[in-house]
């Protein structure tokens, strides 16, 4: 019993890693190596590929576009949601249940639908190829999943701490920064975190908004794919260097993340 | 919680609303217009009426993809929401080794879908992935580019990777909100693996389940990226789901109308689940 | 003033919208004279107000639409009268 309690997860832990080491096998193989046949670690080990991403403008600056539009959208995402979420956590007003089911809809929605519009309209607009056009888009799905997380943190702050506030003599706005943002401070970095997160991972649109200038690096990796011929070790370093914000950001979350999945409801 | 009835809270809501209205729905119109008409480029259009509809509803190849969606939608629900649940069940509930546990399981999901979707076919090419090499070794022929099995086995091993640990984790949250003294109080009456974990860990766990039977019906109904970047919804079109043929009607062949056409029949089926799945939860938390 | 052209408008599309638009007007004002949505235990099983309502013939006529597109090659304007007649129902015991 006690060794099965172990197997399970460990089990599933090393499926999870398996994928991750071939790629990182991959990355530090040369290009000659990589075609030449199956080998389980790299026989001459280089690091020819990590140096040629952090030289090359092309490559370093897909990294600068993709760090600075989910950045954007993480500040944007989480201080229009704050409000919101507070509104429907503390209020019941005309329309409530519908305006939040229809806000949910967004986050369901399948972003291929969107994707030629989306194009028209930033381009319309004149903010098609920034890094503000891909936050904005990402902001479809990255609110309505912020109001929807936070609500639920919110929920568990008892109402008696803003009544109290207000017969002190606060105002609504030193309230909301003074007490109660602090109250629901853990809540606040995990809906960070999971912007940063689903902003991080979507390519679709990300793809369609940019062209040159703020094109992200997860797009410079399928052209080079596709292009340079079939530049495995590239490719590989490329997406493990995608790899590590993740998991530098999951590593501060690590024991509310759970509960963010959960929508802060369990 | 009690709430009071205020209608100034829509000023707190408002410029949320305009934000995502502004994203939603104006490229939502403008694919409903898209849809009853014909274009030649150069923003010329020609009302065609629901041609375009009709032409979707009865063409075989909506149809074989819609198909194809639903079935890949039902297997990795049937494969990782019970795996994932089983997972969460053997982890420790405490100690220094479940922070690690989880901040491994959740890595999968903060890679970019196109770096899963190379990581993939790396680990499937057949002459030197880890995958591909293993299996033809293992005496069974396996190339999943050439066999339609063998990409749909990929893809679906691949969203099962990518994805379970999401319903893992969930289901481990539920499970922490259990008092120990439940357990005291099962262990005391005698009862079984089984009845504990029907009387107690699963009606926990029950609205986390929901939360993750939504999210994962949604992404993988409007799954496009990974499976695009592995197999490019091939071989033939054994792997071409709902997105991947959107795009495909779109940008490939510059066929808007249909295309648009297409975007709003898979919305409205998105809007329709979504619908159900919402009040069944809804109605979860009134209980 | 930005151009629209690229939205590609129709009058057909535009009424559409309109109609949608005045539909939630309608109910808004409705809401407002007699607060409350008339929430009420249906046939379904669900407990719906007035928006649900709403919310549900809409959802619903699209899809009969669409089944009319679909399955038949009548003129659609039979979906038409279908929906109406699945709204009058949805409103009166949904």
């Amino acid at each position: 019993m006690r060794l099965t309690k172990w197997l399970v997860p460990t089990l599933y832990i090393v499926f999870l890693l398996l994928p991750i080491y071939w790629l990182v096998n991959m990355s530090f193989k040369t290009t000659n190596e990589i075609l030449g046949g199956f080998s389980p670690w790299p026989k001459n080990f280089t690091t020819d590929s990590y140096v040629e991403i952090l030289t090359n403008p092309v490559w370093y600056n897909g990294y600068i576009s993709s760090i600075s539009y989910v950045l954007i959208n993480t500040v944007i995402s989480v201080s229009f949601a704050l409000p919101a979420a507070y509104a429907f956590s503390r209020y019941r007003f005309l329309g409530d249940k519908h305006l939040f089911f229809w806000l949910l809809t967004n986050r369901m929605a399948p972003p291929a639908v969107f994707a030629l519009p989306f194009y028209q309209l930033y381009s319309a607009i004149g903010l098609f190829d920034t890094p503000w056009a891909v936050a904005l888009a990402h902001c479809l799905f990255n609110i309505p999943l912020a109001v929807w997380i936070l609500e639920g943190f919110m929920s568990g702050v008892p109402k008696e701490i803003d009544e109290t506030a207000y017969i002190d003599g606060y105002s609504f706005p030193r309230f909301f920064v003074k007490i109660f943002m602090p109250l629901i401070a853990s809540g606040i970095g995990v809906t960070a975190f999971f912007c940063f997160m689903f902003s991080w991972v979507e390519l679709l649109l990300a793809k369609t908004l940019t062209s040159v200038a703020a094109k992200p690096i997860a797009a410079v990796m399928t052209r080079t794919a596709s292009t340079s011929g079939y530049e495995l070790g590239l490719l590989a370093a490329a997406g493990v260097l995608t790899i590590i914000p993740g998991a530098i950001v999951i590593w501060f979350v690590r024991n509310y993340i759970a509960k963010g999945f959960a929508l802060g409801r369990v | 919680m009690t709430k009071t009835w205020n209608n100034r809270a829509w000023f707190l809501v408002l410029p949320v609303l305009l934000l995502v209205a502004f994203n939603a729905i104006i490229p939502l119109m403008t694919v409903v217009n898209y849809s009853v008409q014909e274009t030649f480029g150069n923003n010329l259009f020609f009302l065609e009426g629901t041609k375009w509809y009709q032409d979707v509803l009865t063409s075989s190849r909506f149809h074989a993809s819609l198909l194809r969606q639903f079935t890949f939608t039902f297997i990795i629900l049937a494969i990782e929401i019970p795996l994932g649940v089983a997972i969460a069940l053997t982890m420790p509930r405490s100690g220094p080794w479940v922070s690690v546990c989880l901040v491994l399981m959740a890595l999968p999901l903060l890679i970019p879908w196109n770096v899963v979707g190379a990581m993939w076919n790396i680990m499937a090419l057949p002459d030197i992935g880890l995958l591909g090499y293993g299996l033809n070794k293992l005496g069974i022929p396996y190339n999943f580019t050439r066999q339609p099995f063998a990409a749909w086995f990929t893809v679906v091993l691949m969203d099962v990777w990518h994805w379970t640990s999401l319903v893992v984790l969930l289901a481990y949250a539920g499970l922490r909100s259990i008092p120990e003294a439940y357990y005291q109080a099962a262990k005391i009456d005698g009862a079984s693996r089984w009845s504990v974990f029907r009387y107690i860990q699963l009606p926990k766990m029950n609205r986390v389940l929901t939360i993750a039977v939504l999210l994962r019906f949604m992404d993988s109904f409007m799954i496009y990226t990974e499976p695009f970047v592995l197999t490019g919804g091939g071989p033939g079109n054994a792997t071409t789901f709902l997105s991947i043929d959107l795009v495909k009607a779109a940008l490939g062949e510059f066929n808007l109308g249909i295309a648009a056409a297409m975007s709003i029949i898979y919305f409205l089926i998105t809007l329709l689940v979504s619908w159900i799945f919402y009040t069944l939860m809804m109605r979860g938390d009134e209980q | 003033m930005l151009d629209l052209t690229w939205m590609a408008w129709t009058w057909q599309t535009a009424t559409f919208f309109i109609v949608i638009l005045a539909l939630l007007c309608a109910m808004t004002a409705w809401e407002w004279a007699s607060p409350g949505g008339g929430p009420r235990h249906g046939i379904l099983g669900l407990d719906t107000t007035r928006g649900d309502r709403l919310f549900i013939s809409l959802l619903g006529s699209a899809f009969i639409h669409l089944g009319w597109l679909g399955m038949t090659d009548l003129p659609l304007w039979g979906g038409t009268i279908l929906s109406l007649v699945y709204a009058f129902a949805v409103f009166r015991w949904v």
